[in-house]
């Protein structure tokens, strides 16, 4: 009976604040969406770093005849060097940090090798292995983990410069965060003004059934009975704006991303649609404690007992 | 069932008290006119039986329960046992008259069968078997307060408070409406009402409560309206 009555009372308040409830499921639809958008984003850096940095590895480039650098001015490497170079990378203090099997020796011919054979044109072809320069090549188990090895190797003589692979990606991650940042933003604002959509919504149905909660009042019906519809209808105006949230992430994952990006930019490893169910359950969640803040506030004052 | 102890109260500091040290004592079953003229304290009056006013100094206990310590969230089991009547009547315009009166009954949790029984049984208690279907536009004023009384009553509260029952009614009706409350008042239920019209109030003879200025300037029984009258 008070469930059938609580819900009838959350239809007749939607149903005559319809425009209202509108404007609610709206703008809680624009604002998760760009929490959710900026949640995916995330995911998605979060995967490419996984992807990518597994990938990439430390270079430490040796000295070779001739450098520019100051530490190279005693000439190139000696094999003792070399020797006291792997030895602090195997068992010294960053050993822990490479990952196993994770240290290769490129020689100068092989780095030659490398460097011409994508020259069909011969540009290079004056180039001589003697000029080149052999280093080593590290991964690391944990690539954040580079500056610890880098400060670690770049002192010993030998080493002319140590350099991390990551920096080419630096500059794809700072536009991604920084889109986050800024979907972020534009979320918190949005959601601002749910919540103050949500208290008005709440405030004009409190105002409209005046005559019915002061009945109720009077006759003895507990303050949550009184209450509840209020604040269900707000709950439930803030989770459809977030199912449509939900609908419209996995849509633009579905067919933007995984139909279209992944056809036409095949070497980067996406975010799926499954990714979108991580995020969904924290929208619902944002928009349910949107609409029960709102409430709270809204609440003590329009229906006292 | 109602007694009030030195009770006072002020709205606001300084100002001067809508209620100054009354002591009152109602009796389970007592039917009691509560007059004085507009500013008197009668509202004052009702409103801390009600609990939606709490007094400033002073003892008030309504059906075996002390205000002062009564919890907020306690107060709705009081309000269950005190039936309310306005003078404006306070009725759902776009409900039935039926389900003006089951309204009262869903909201405490009564069952679809309680209300199906109770209800019509109401009506006709207060005259109106055979009008269920009504809405409140198509009632006349004393139909309509019948409708309010049916509501207020429904439940069988042992305190039945009038705000000015019949201050929008014509004579004739009011007298209909005076009826009513003497046999709900016959059926053992405290009647404690609130009112300006003198014919009713020197017609039924019942114990006078008068506050002027919110003082208890008269409590008498089987009294009249003014003094003057005597």
């Amino acid at each position: 009976m008070r469930l059938r009555f609580i819900l009838g009372e959350v239809w007749n308040g939607l149903r005559r604040n319809s425009t209202m409830a509108l404007s609610v499921i709206l703008v809680t639809f624009v604002s998760l969406t760009f929490v959710g958008a900026a949640a995916l984003i995330q995911i998605q850096v979060d995967q490419l770093k996984d992807d990518w940095y597994g990938k990439v590895e430390v270079s430490i480039f040796l000295c070779p005849e001739q450098s520019w650098f100051q530490q190279c001015a005693a000439g190139a490497v000696t094999p003792d060097q070399e020797r006291a170079i792997l030895t602090v990378l195997e068992q010294g203090s960053v050993a822990n940090l490479v990952a196993p099997g994770g240290i290769y020796y490129e020689s100068r011919e092989e780095a030659f090798e490398k460097f011409t054979q994508n020259d069909t044109q011969g540009v290079w072809a004056s180039l001589t292995a003697e000029q080149m320069q052999a280093s080593y090549r590290v991964k690391l188990s944990d690539p954040e983990q580079f500056q610890v090895v880098a400060d670690a190797v770049s002192g010993l003589p030998g080493v002319e410069f140590v350099k991390d692979q990551r920096e080419i990606f630096a500059e794809l991650f700072r536009f991604l965060n920084a889109a986050t940042l800024i979907a972020g933003a534009l979320a918190a604002v949005m959601l601002l003004a749910a919540m103050m959509l949500i208290t008005t919504t709440i405030r004009l149905s409190a105002l409209s059934r005046r005559r019915e909660t002061t009945i109720m009042r009077m006759v003895g019906s507990s303050r949550s009975l009184i209450q509840l519809p209020f604040m269900l209808e707000g709950a439930v105006a803030a989770t459809a704006g977030a199912l449509l949230a939900i609908g419209g992430l996995w849509f633009s994952v579905r067919y933007l991303v995984e139909d279209w990006l992944k056809g036409s930019v095949t070497w980067v490893e996406y975010i799926s649609a499954q990714d979108v169910w991580i995020v969904a359950p924290w929208l619902l969640a944002i928009a349910v404690g949107l609409a029960a803040f709102a409430s709270v506030v809204t609440l003590g004052r329009y229906t006292r007992a | 069932m109602i007694r009030l102890q030195n009770i006072s109260k002020v709205y606001s500091r300084g100002a001067r008290p809508a209620l100054a040290d009354i002591d009152v004592e109602i009796e389970r079953g007592d039917f009691v006119f509560l007059v004085g003229s507009s500013g008197s304290g009668k509202s004052t009056f009702l409103k801390l039986v009600l609990r939606e006013e709490r007094p400033t100094s002073g003892d008030i206990y309504v059906a075996g329960r002390h205000l002062n310590r009564l919890s907020s969230w306690r107060v709705p089991h009081l309000r269950r046992e005190i039936g309310a009547v306005f003078q404006d009547f306070r009725l759902l315009p776009n409900k039935t008259v039926f389900q003006n009166v089951a309204f009262a009954l869903q909201v405490i949790g009564k069952g679809r069968h309680h209300i199906e029984s109770t209800v019509p049984e109401m009506l006709d208690l207060v005259g109106l078997a055979g009008k269920e279907r009504r809405m409140p536009h198509e009632l006349s004023g004393g139909e309509q307060q019948r409708v309010a009384i049916a509501r207020a009553f429904v439940n069988h509260p042992p305190i039945l408070l009038c705000d000015e029952p019949t201050g929008n009614l014509d004579p004739g009706t009011s007298v209909g409406i005076m009826r009513l409350l003497d046999r709900i008042n016959r059926t053992g239920t405290t009647v404690l009402m609130a009112t300006h019209d003198d014919e009713i109030v020197d017609q039924m003879r019942k114990r006078v409560i008068e506050l002027r200025g919110g003082q208890l300037v008269r409590d008498q029984d089987r009294g009249v309206y003014g003094l003057e009258n005597v």
